[in-house]
């Protein structure tokens, strides 16, 4: 099962660079961080894993909650910061 | 190995398919509002699936009740968090690339 886990965090390794194309050469600052967003996404699952393959999932778990709290703080400053500059012009 | 692991092991499999689909959905497609339908969807429910996964692998135990906090938690933050980015992108005047009416068509 081990062997598993390792396997699927491997491909999510490789995975994470598709989305970190769209945060290089998107066109906006949305689109940036839309990219963003989505790579913290498979960012979570990998620790999720990378905690089953060190058997210590006890600590691993509270960092991928703090994570996920993290990432949805992120993306709701920038949309605020967005919808600031939308709302002053 | 017991069933338990097989059916977790299928879950896992179906989690990463489904994260590689929206992935490949948000490099493919060609607009700001579409990316957002490829990443809100596709991405969350391969989470979704993943952990649920690691969930039935678990058990029942203290690990799988933080792992239900955290499945429920991302579950409703991810869609809000792409819902509140295209509203800010719309605010903004992100055009959509093919033409879209806002209004129920007119009968002739």
């Amino acid at each position: 099962m081990h062997d598993f886990f390792t396997l699927v965090a491997v491909y999510l390794t490789i995975v994470i660079f598709i989305p970190l194309y769209r945060v290089i050469a998107g066109p906006r600052l949305m689109d940036r961080m839309l990219g963003a967003g989505a790579i913290g996404t498979k960012t979570m699952v990998l620790i999720l894993l990378i905690g089953y393959m060190f058997d210590r999932i006890d600590m691993f778990i509270d960092i991928t909650l703090a994570y996920a709290v993290l990432n949805f703080i992120g993306v709701i400053a920038i949309a605020k910061y967005i919808e600031r500059i939308a709302r002053k012009r | 190995m017991t069933i338990w692991q097989i059916i977790s092991i299928f879950l896992i499999f179906a989690g990463a398919f489904f994260i590689t689909v929206g992935s490949i959905g948000l490099i493919r497609l060609p607009d700001f509002y579409s990316r957002c339908h490829a990443t809100g969807k596709a991405d969350t429910l391969g989470l979704l699936l993943v952990i649920s996964g690691l969930i039935i692998y678990e058990g029942f135990s203290l690990h799988s009740a933080k792992l239900l906090i955290i499945l429920a938690f991302v579950g409703l933050t991810s869609p809000t968090a792409t819902h509140a980015l295209a509203r800010a992108a719309f605010r903004f005047g992100v055009k959509p690339r093919f033409k879209t009416t806002l209004r129920p068509r007119e009968k002739s």
